[in-house]
């Protein structure tokens, strides 16, 4: 629970701390800000069109049900690697969206409990991976980048073996 | 990127046929593009703010000091990047904030950190800019707020009680993308 408090102490004391010590180095602070600030707003710009592409395929393969097809298909390889096979969905949601995934997992840990077997490896799987494909248009769409080359398989070794891990070291640490 | 998203789509289409459920996935695509927007709108605020804090930092100095802290591990991993001050900045301040559990702060340092090595480039990404998104995708937290907060509101005992395992599993992960990124860079042109 301390860490939870710190952790609410973050970001209000990074910001006036900072910004204390602008001033005291005679750095015009406000003014320092706002022309950062402009600057964010040209690259909102530059992530919109990319995200629009990217959310609307995503969305559409979570309506048309692939992703319950695809877990069918995937759950008896998954299991024999050691993943508990109720958080197959969560692993197969993961990569593409991470409000889809908050979800998942949350509704995995209300099921089973949070302090389950299950619900701590969603737990993990959860805290030790990103949104995969969120990220790679973000960036690459923010820095023009039109060939992707191997950030996408190389992106999603790591997502995999970070779910792996978690499978493994849950079974092991508790 | 191309590739990826015809692959989706047609899968969408082909599964949506199969299950009958064209009219959801049709919906869906509306719903997709709007919720883009939203996101982007809602991203906004965050991403001129944590710009808006580089820029102050940057100023007055604190910048060079975090980008020295990160230098000896940057060094190997994005050795073109540490040529210029300000790529090397924005790397340093992308990865204290992934470290903090601060996602919202790390994506606009990473983007400023991934524009600033696309240059030139032409569209194609390099094998350094390849480890930097990597990297990103692989999440190295210290500490997983968010799920923390899930954990607690099921009424976990400890919440934080996963953390040995998240990080095992964070270190874990970012080694494998970042071996794989390595082995790959060579055969992908």
């Amino acid at each position: 629970m301390i860490l939870a408090r710190l952790s609410d102490y973050l970001i209000p004391l990074l910001l006036a701390g900072a910004a204390a010590y602008a001033l005291g180095r005679r750095v015009d602070v406000f003014s320092a800000l706002t022309a950062g600030a402009g600057e964010g707003l040209h690259v909102v710009l530059r992530i919109l069109p990319p995200l629009v592409a990217l959310l609307t395929a995503v969305y559409m393969l979570r309506a048309s049900g692939a992703l319950e097809v695809l877990t069918r298909v995937l759950t008896p390889a998954l299991t024999f690697l050691g993943i508990p096979p109720e958080t197959v969905g969560l692993l197969l949601i993961r990569p593409v969206s991470g409000s889809g995934a908050l979800a998942v997992g949350s509704e995995i840990m209300q099921i089973y409990g949070p302090d389950s077997t299950i619900g701590r490896t969603a737990a993990v799987m959860l805290g030790s991976t990103e949104t995969t494909f969120y990220t790679v248009a973000v960036y690459y769409g923010a820095a023009g980048i039109r060939r992707t080359r191997h950030t996408i398989p190389a992106a999603l070794a790591a997502d995999l073996a970070g779910f792996l891990a978690a499978a493994w070291t849950v079974r092991w640490m508790f | 990127m191309a590739f990826i998203w015809v692959a989706i789509t047609a899968a969408a289409v082909i599964c949506g046929a199969a299950n009958g459920s064209m009219a959801a996935v049709s919906a869906a695509a509306l719903d997709g593009a709007r919720a883009a927007v939203e996101l982007c709108i809602s991203l906004a605020g965050v991403l001129c703010l944590w710009s808006g804090f580089m820029e102050l930092l940057k100023q007055c100095g604190l910048e060079a000091k975090l980008a020295a802290l990160f230098r000896p591990l940057l060094r190997r991993l994005l050795p073109g990047a540490c040529r210029d001050p300000e790529t090397m900045a924005a790397v340093s301040g992308n990865l204290s904030a992934n470290l903090l559990g601060l996602g919202n702060a790390a994506t606009p340092l990473g983007i400023r950190a991934a524009r600033r090595m696309a240059l030139g480039a032409e569209g194609t990404a390099s094998n350094e800019l390849c480890r930097l998104v990597v990297l990103n995708t692989a999440s190295v937290q210290l500490l997983p707020t968010t799920v923390a907060a899930v954990r607690a509101g099921c009424g976990s005992a400890a919440p934080f009680d996963i953390l040995p395992a998240v990080w095992i599993s964070s270190l874990l992960s970012v080694s494998v993308g970042l071996l794989t990124a390595r082995l790959l860079e060579r055969v992908v042109r």
